[in-house]
C-alpha cells in the first residue's frame, strides 16, 4: 500500500527566524557607496536558520516522486535509472571549479571530455560533427532549424523554402521550434498502422520544403520502416531531414540516423543517456550534422591537434551561439560517464531490454485495451482507452499515482484518443511492469464516483487546473495582491 | 555495466519469441548497424581513475588567484544546496506533469518564483529559463509579440555571448537589433537612445551592473524615455540586488538575469539558470513554465502548472516558445540559496562584493593604472587599461598564478595592440593572498 508523506508545510518565505549561515568576511565592515537612486531599501524575503531551510526542503522532497522512488514509465521521457556514479564524477572539484573563460591550457581535461563525448555521439548517430552547446532538447531543435535556415540562406533559397513538414504525431516542440526559426509548419497525417502516410508525405514535400522533421521510432513507438524512401524523396526535392532524437533509446546501436538518411540530429542526454532530469531540467540537447552542414554549427567547437585540445574553432558559416558557454557541462559529464561505463555492449543491452520490456507490457495491456498501430513496438507504445465503459486516460493516471506507480504520458500523441503512452525503459523489473498492468486493469472496474475521489494517498487530491490558470497566482506577491482568502491564511 | 533486470528469458517466453532480434526485424536490413566502434564498458573503479586523470589536467579557480568573472562568477556555494538538490525525489523526477504526486517540487519552484519576484520586485517570475543569453533572446521575442514592433535596442557593450545568442533568436523572429552607445561614464547615453527610438521600436535592453561592472545611474531614466508602449528589458546581476535597487523600481516590463550567482558554482559554464520576470499584465505572453498556487477539491492548498495553453505541447507552432525542459533543479538551488541568505545575508554578500572590489580598485589606483571609467560606481567588476601587450601581460599573470580578469579583444572594438583592457571581478571568495598576487602582477605591468 502506497502513502506519500503529507505535510502542511508553509512557504519558505513564511518560515522566519535568524540567519545562521555565515558569509565569507561576515564580520568585516565595508564602506558601500551606492548612488542613492540605485540603493536597495527592503528586500522582503526574511531570514531563517539553515536547519529550518533543510528541514523544509527535506519535507518537500518527501512529497515528490522521482525515478528513484519507483517505476516511472512516462512515455517519451525515457525515465531510466540514473547511475549514481554519474553524479559523483560530475561534482569532482576539477570539473566543478573551472571557469569557461579560462585559458584552454588550464582546462585540457574538460575539453578532452567534451571532445570524447562528441566523438562517441558521432559514432552513435553516424553524424560527422556535433555541437554540445544546446541546453535542452527543444534548444537542440532550435539550433538544428537555425542551421537549416542558414544553409538555405547561403544557397539563396530561403525566399522559397519556407516550410517545415512534420507528422501529426510529432512532439509539440517540433512545430514550435520550426516557427521560432522562422518557418511555416505543414502537418501530414499518419495511416492506420501508425506510420507516416507516404502519399500525403509526397504531396507535402515540395520545392518549398526546407526540412522534414520526424522522430523514429515515432511517438507511437513504431519504427518508420519507409524512412529511406522518405529520405530519398525529401533529398530529391532539395529538402533536409531532421531527426528528433527523443526516441533514440529504441534503436540505439541497431541503426543510426545517418543510415536512415538524416542530415541533422538532436539528442536528449537527459533521456537516452541517463542524466537526471531534476524535476524539469537541466537537460542537454547536442546537435549532430552531416559533412555539408558542419560549417553552420554554433561556435566554438572543441578541436584536437593530436597534442592539445582547443576551444576557439569558429565554423566559417556558423549560426552564432545558442547558449552563453559550452552547454550544460555538468549534464555532459554525466552522459560521458554513462557512455564510458556502458560501452557499446551496454548501450545495445539497454536498447534491447527497453524494447523487450515495452513489447512485454504492450502484449499484457493489449489483453484489455486497444494498442493502435503495428504490433511490434520499439521502446514505447500507446494504448487507447476507448470502447464501452472504458475509463478516461486521466482517471487511469490518477489511479496509478495513487498506488505509487508513476503515470504514463497521457493524451499524447494527439492522434490517439484517450492515449496512454507507456515507456518502461530498461530499468524495470517484470514485477514492476506486472504491477503497472494490474493497476491499470483495476480501473476497468472502478465507478465514476470512485475515480472522482482519487487520489487519496498523496499530498493533495485533484486540482482545479482551469481555475488555477484563470486566476493565475504565480508568486506570493500576487497572492497577497489579490488578498484572496483562504489561500492567505493557509500559507 | 549491467543495468538490465534478470527477467529476459521469461519475457521472451511471454512474447513467444526466441530472441530480441525479432523485435527489431522492422528495421530494414539495409540500414542496420553491426558495430559502432565504441570501446568496452568500464566499472566504477575504472571510471573514477579515468576521470581522476582528466580533472588532474584542469586547473581549478581554487588553485589559482582568479579574478575572472564576465558573466559567470566564482561565488561561495553553501553546503546545504547540494544536499537539497541531490535529494533523489527532486533529482530524478521529470517535469511535474502529474501534479498531485509532484507537489514537493512544484512548491519549491513556486517558492523560487516568489523569492525571485521579491528580489526583482516584479509581479511574476517563471520557473526558469536556460540561461541569461537565451532569456535575452526570448525577451526580445516577447517585446515583439506584445508591441507588434520589430526593432529591439541593446547597448553597444554587452557580452558577445549574449549578443550572439540574441542575434540567433532575432533572425528567426525577424527582429532587427540596433545598438545604443555608452556615454563617457560608461553608461547608456540617454540622448543617443532617444535618437534611436522610432515607430518600430519594440523595446530596449539595459544592464546594471553592465558589462564593465558599472552601476548605470541612467537606467532609472529609460522607462520614461521610451514610454509605455515600448518594453523596457532590464538585465541584472541577482546577487547585487541585496544592495542595488530592483528593476521593478525602475519600471522594467521584463527583468532578466543570470541566476548562476545564486549558489550554482562555476561548472565550466553550466548548468546555470536564466531568471525571467515580468509584470502581471504580460504573464500570458511570458515564455517558460509557471507554477501557480491554487486549491485541490478538498480546499487544500495545491500547486499547479498554470497557463499551459501557451506551451508547445498544446499550442504547437502557435506556442509562445518551444521550451520544454528548463533548468528547474537550478531554480530550486537558487531558492535554497536565497532562503539560506535571507535579507540580511543578501545585503551582507552585496556589501562584501562591493567593498572588496573597492579595495582592489584602490590598489590598482596606487599603481597609477588607468581605469577608463574611473569615478563611475561599480558593483563587483571594473575595467582596467594596461599599457602593455597582451602577451606580456599574460606572461606576468602566469608567473603569479593569476587570472587578472577577462581580456576584451577586437570583438569589442579594442584593437590597440599596445594596450590591454581587462574586466576584473572580485567576489567574497577572493582572499588577501589573491590581492597580494594582484599587487605583484601590477608591480610588473603597471
Amino acid at each position: 500500500m502506497y502513502h506519500q508523506a503529507v505535510f502542511d508545510e508553509p512557504l519558505i518565505l513564511n518560515v522566519r527566524g535568524r540567519r545562521t549561515l555565515k558569509i565569507p568576511l561576515e564580520n568585516e565592515k565595508f564602506k558601500v557607496d551606492v548612488p542613492s537612486i540605485m540603493r536597495r531599501e527592503n528586500i522582503g524575503i526574511g531570514d531563517r536558520e539553515e536547519f529550518s531551510v533543510v528541514r523544509h526542503y527535506v519535507k518537500l522532497s518527501e512529497m515528490n516522486f522521482g525515478a528513484d522512488s519507483g517505476f516511472y514509465p512516462l512515455g517519451s521521457c525515457t525515465m531510466k535509472y540514473n547511475p549514481k556514479i554519474n553524479d559523483e564524477i560530475a561534482t569532482l572539484d576539477g570539473f566543478r571549479m573551472i571557469h569557461p573563460l579560462q585559458d584552454s591550457s588550464e582546462v585540457q581535461g574538460a575539453l578532452r571530455l567534451l571532445y570524447e563525448l562528441s566523438e562517441s555521439l558521432k559514432k552513435i548517430t553516424g553524424m560527422d560533427e556535433i555541437t554540445l552547446q544546446p541546453l535542452a532538447g527543444a534548444g537542440g531543435e532550435f539550433t538544428g532549424l537555425s542551421i537549416v535556415r542558414a544553409y538555405f540562406d547561403c544557397k539563396k533559397e530561403l525566399g522559397t523554402r519556407r516550410e517545415v513538414v512534420v507528422p501529426d504525431s510529432a512532439h509539440g516542440s517540433n512545430p514550435a521550434s520550426s516557427h521560432m526559426a522562422g518557418f511555416d509548419v505543414v502537418q501530414i497525417p499518419s495511416t492506420e498502422d501508425g506510420t507516416v502516410d507516404i502519399e500525403k508525405f509526397k504531396e507535402a514535400v515540395t520545392e518549398r520544403t526546407a526540412a522534414f522533421m520526424i522522430t523514429n521510432p515515432n511517438t507511437l513507438g513504431i519504427f518508420e520502416d519507409k524512412i529511406v524512401e522518405m529520405a530519398n524523396y525529401a533529398h530529391s526535392k532539395g529538402a533536409l531531414l531532421y531527426y528528433d532524437g527523443a526516441n533514440l533509446n529504441g534503436i540505439m546501436t541497431k541503426t543510426t540516423p545517418a543510415k536512415m538518411g538524416f542530415d541533422i540530429v538532436h539528442l536528449n542526454l537527459h533521456k537516452t543517456f541517463s542524466t537526471p532530469h531534476g524535476g524539469g531540467g537541466p537537460g542537454a540537447g547536442p546537435v549532430g550534422v552531416v559533412e555539408n552542414l558542419k560549417d553552420f554549427l554554433p561556435y566554438p567547437l572543441v578541436t584536437f591537434d593530436g597534442e592539445k585540445y582547443s576551444n576557439d574553432y569558429v565554423p566559417p558559416k556558423s549560426i552564432g551561439k545558442v547558449a552563453s558557454f559550452y552547454g550544460n557541462f555538468g549534464v555532459l559529464v554525466r552522459a560521458w560517464t554513462y557512455i564510458k561505463m556502458m560501452g557499446e555492449d551496454g548501450l545495445r543491452d539497454a536498447c534491447e531490454t527497453a524494447v523487450l520490456n515495452s513489447n512485454y507490457m504492450r502484449k499484457k495491456m493489449q489483453q484489455f485495451m486497444p494498442v493502435p498501430g503495428k504490433t511490434i513496438k520499439k521502446h514505447e507504445f500507446v494504448a487507447s482507452s476507448v470502447g464501452a465503459n472504458m475509463p478516461k486516460a486521466g482517471d487511469i493516471a490518477k489511479h496509478l499515482i495513487d498506488n505509487g506507480v508513476h503515470a504514463p504520458t497521457i493524451y499524447f500523441p494527439l492522434i490517439v484518443p484517450e492515449a496512454l503512452m507507456v515507456e518502461p525503459t530498461e530499468s524495470a523489473t517484470k514485477t514492476e511492469m506486472d504491477l503497472f498492468v494490474e493497476t491499470v486493469r483495476q480501473t476497468l472496474k472502478l465507478s465514476h464516483e470512485a475515480f472522482e475521489k482519487e487520489p487519496v494517498n498523496l499530498k493533495v487530491t485533484r486540482i482545479d487546473d482551469v481555475d488555477a490558470s484563470k486566476n493565475p497566482k504565480p508568486t506570493l506577491r500576487m497572492v497577497r495582491k489579490e488578498q484572496r482568502e483562504p489561500l492567505q491564511q493557509m500559507i | 555495466m549491467v543495468i538490465m533486470s534478470g527477467d529476459l528469458s521469461e519475457l521472451l517466453k511471454e512474447l513467444n519469441i526466441r530472441s530480441v532480434d525479432e523485435l527489431f526485424k522492422d528495421i530494414p536490413e539495409s540500414i542496420r548497424t553491426k558495430m559502432l566502434g565504441l570501446p568496452n564498458g568500464m566499472d566504477e573503479d575504472e571510471i573514477r581513475r579515468v576521470a581522476g586523470e582528466y580533472v588532474g589536467m584542469n586547473k581549478t579557480v581554487n588553485q589559482l588567484h582568479s579574478f575572472l568573472g564576465f558573466g559567470l562568477y566564482n561565488h561561495y556555494v553553501p553546503a546545504a544546496i547540494s544536499n537539497v538538490v541531490n535529494r533523489n525525489e527532486f533529482l530524478t523526477a521529470y517535469t511535474p506533469y502529474q501534479a498531485e504526486i509532484s507537489q514537493g517540487i512544484m512548491q519549491a519552484l513556486f517558492e523560487y518564483q516568489s523569492l525571485a519576484a521579491e528580489l526583482l520586485q516584479m509581479d511574476v517570475v517563471n520557473s526558469s529559463m536556460y540561461d541569461v543569453s537565451t532569456s535575452l533572446g526570448e525577451a526580445a521575442r516577447m517585446a515583439k509579440t506584445i508591441t507588434g514592433k520589430d526593432e529591439f535596442i541593446v547597448p553597444k557593450y554587452i557580452s558577445r555571448n549574449k549578443r550572439a545568442v540574441l542575434d540567433n533568436y532575432a533572425k528567426g523572429a525577424e527582429i532587427k537589433i540596433k545598438e545604443v552607445d555608452f556615454d563617457d561614464r560608461g553608461m547608456i547615453d540617454i540622448d543617443s537612445l532617444e535618437k534611436n527610438l522610432n515607430d518600430n521600436t519594440s523595446g530596449v535592453y539595459a544592464e546594471y551592473p553592465n558589462m564593465f561592472g558599472i552601476i548605470d545611474t541612467n537606467v532609472p531614466k529609460i522607462k520614461e524615455t521610451i514610454g509605455d508602449d515600448r518594453m523596457f528589458v532590464a538585465g541584472v546581476n541577482p546577487i547585487s540586488l541585496g544592495v542595488l535597487a530592483p528593476p521593478g523600481k525602475f519600471g522594467a516590463d521584463i527583468a532578466i538575469g543570470e541566476g548562476q550567482v545564486l549558489g550554482l558554482g562555476l561548472n565550466f559554464g553550466g548548468p546555470v539558470v536564466g531568471v525571467f520576470g515580468t509584470k502581471e499584465q504580460y504573464i500570458r505572453k511570458m515564455p517558460g513554465k509557471i507554477m501557480g498556487m491554487t486549491k485541490d477539491h478538498n480546499g487544500r492548498v495545491a500547486f499547479s502548472m498554470i497557463l499551459q495553453t501557451r506551451e508547445q505541447h498544446i499550442r504547437r507552432e502557435k506556442a509562445i516558445t518551444n521550451m520544454t525542459s528548463n533548468q528547474a533543479l537550478m531554480a530550486v538551488a537558487s531558492a535554497v540559496f536565497l532562503s539560506l541568505l535571507g535579507d540580511s545575508g543578501l545585503r551582507k554578500i552585496g556589501e562584501v562584493n562591493m567593498g572588496r572590489t573597492r579595495e582592489l580598485i584602490d590598489i590598482v589606483r596606487e599603481f597609477g593604472v588607468k581605469l577608463p571609467y574611473d569615478g563611475s560606481p561599480v558593483f563587483n567588476e571594473f575595467l582596467i587599461r594596461l599599457k602593455e601587450s597582451k602577451t606580456f601581460v599574460n606572461r606576468i599573470a602566469k608567473k603569479y598564478n593569476l587570472i587578472p580578469g577577462y581580456m576584451l579583444g577586437k570583438e569589442y572594438g579594442f584593437n590597440d595592440r599596445n594596450q590591454v583592457n581587462i574586466v576584473t571581478n572580485v567576489t567574497e571568495r577572493n582572499t588577501s593572498k589573491d590581492f597580494d598576487a594582484f599587487r605583484e602582477f601590477l608591480r610588473e605591468v603597471a
